[in-house]
């Protein structure tokens, strides 16, 4: 479908303009990742709003992880979130195993140093939606293999 | 008859980002009244824990009457409240066409969600939602 391939396209434009913005002396790459971030937060307020308008009233913490894997990961990823776990004090490290937007690039060691840069701006929108739902959250994300991602 | 609608961001700040009424010289009355219902909307969200109230759905009814006014509540799953104002002398207006407004009014606050250049927290200016705003309030008056 035509808008799964717009949106990679502008998304890999997005991290290759900020990084090239970066070198030409605007700033160093912790900069880049916290715009990118930003980006995706924001973005991630709008969506949850559309996204839950028509849902019934949710009873934290649950509802909303459980809706965040599914609902929210869904349309722009394209699938659910694999495996989510949780260690009972507040940390819920949700598993997809073929990251749409990391699939482009082959899998391998080689660009594992890079990945990173590619998902700074899907950190933002669980935050985002996350906040506007009433939850404060941080998202870290560890990379161990392509196109894996926690 | 006059009419007010709000919308209150979600807490902790809590103050209106929208308010419209007819006729607009009773604005300043009905922001105490918006005020002192926020506390009422909060009540009935808390005695949804005590499955007092259908604790799935958004709208909240009416929050109280005083002798001139009905108050009616709405609460979004991303906290963000409406609240309607309306005169206690229209009686014919009923319990789902409320609830149709305050899908209407919600259907509008997340289109101004997504655009971009809104910031969440801003005051609402919105052509869009002024007029949707204009022609529900043209119904009930």
């Amino acid at each position: 479908p035509p808008d799964e391939a717009l949106f990679l396209l502008l998304h890999n434009e997005m991290v290759a303009g900020l990084y090239r913005a970066a070198e030409q002396g605007e700033g160093e790459n912790g900069r880049c990742t916290t715009k990118l971030e930003s980006m995706g937060f924001r973005v991630g307020q709008g969506l949850i709003e559309r996204f839950t308008k028509d849902t019934a009233r949710f009873t934290p913490p649950l509802d909303i992880m459980k809706f965040i894997c599914k609902d929210f990961w869904t349309p722009p990823l394209k699938k659910q979130i694999d495996n989510l776990r949780t260690n009972h004090q507040g940390i819920y490290p949700p598993q997809d195993n073929k990251f749409r937007l990391l699939t482009q690039i082959s899998a391998g060691k080689q660009y594992l140093e890079h990945a990173p840069k590619y998902l700074a701006f899907t950190c933002g929108p669980p935050p985002g939606g996350l906040l506007n739902l009433g939850i404060k959250s941080i998202v870290t994300p560890p990379l161990s293999s392509m196109p894996a991602c926690k | 008859w006059p009419v007010l609608i709000s919308v209150i961001c979600s807490p902790p700040q809590n103050y209106p980002l929208y308010i419209r009424s007819i006729p607009t010289e009773n604005e300043l009355k009905f922001h105490y009244t918006v005020h002192t219902s926020l506390d009422v909307v909060d009540e009935k969200i808390s005695a949804m824990g005590k499955a007092l109230v259908d604790q799935r759905e958004l709208y909240l009814g009416l929050l109280y009457p005083t002798e001139d006014y009905k108050v009616y509540g709405y609460v979004t799953n991303s906290k963000v409240k409406f609240v309607m104002v309306v005169d206690s002398s229209n009686t014919a207006l009923r319990d789902n066409e409320i609830r149709s407004m305050f899908r209407k009014l919600h259907n509008s606050y997340t289109d101004i969600m997504c655009n971009p250049f809104y910031n969440p927290g801003d005051r609402i200016h919105s052509r869009a939602f002024d007029s949707m705003v204009n022609s529900m309030m043209m119904q009930v008056c």
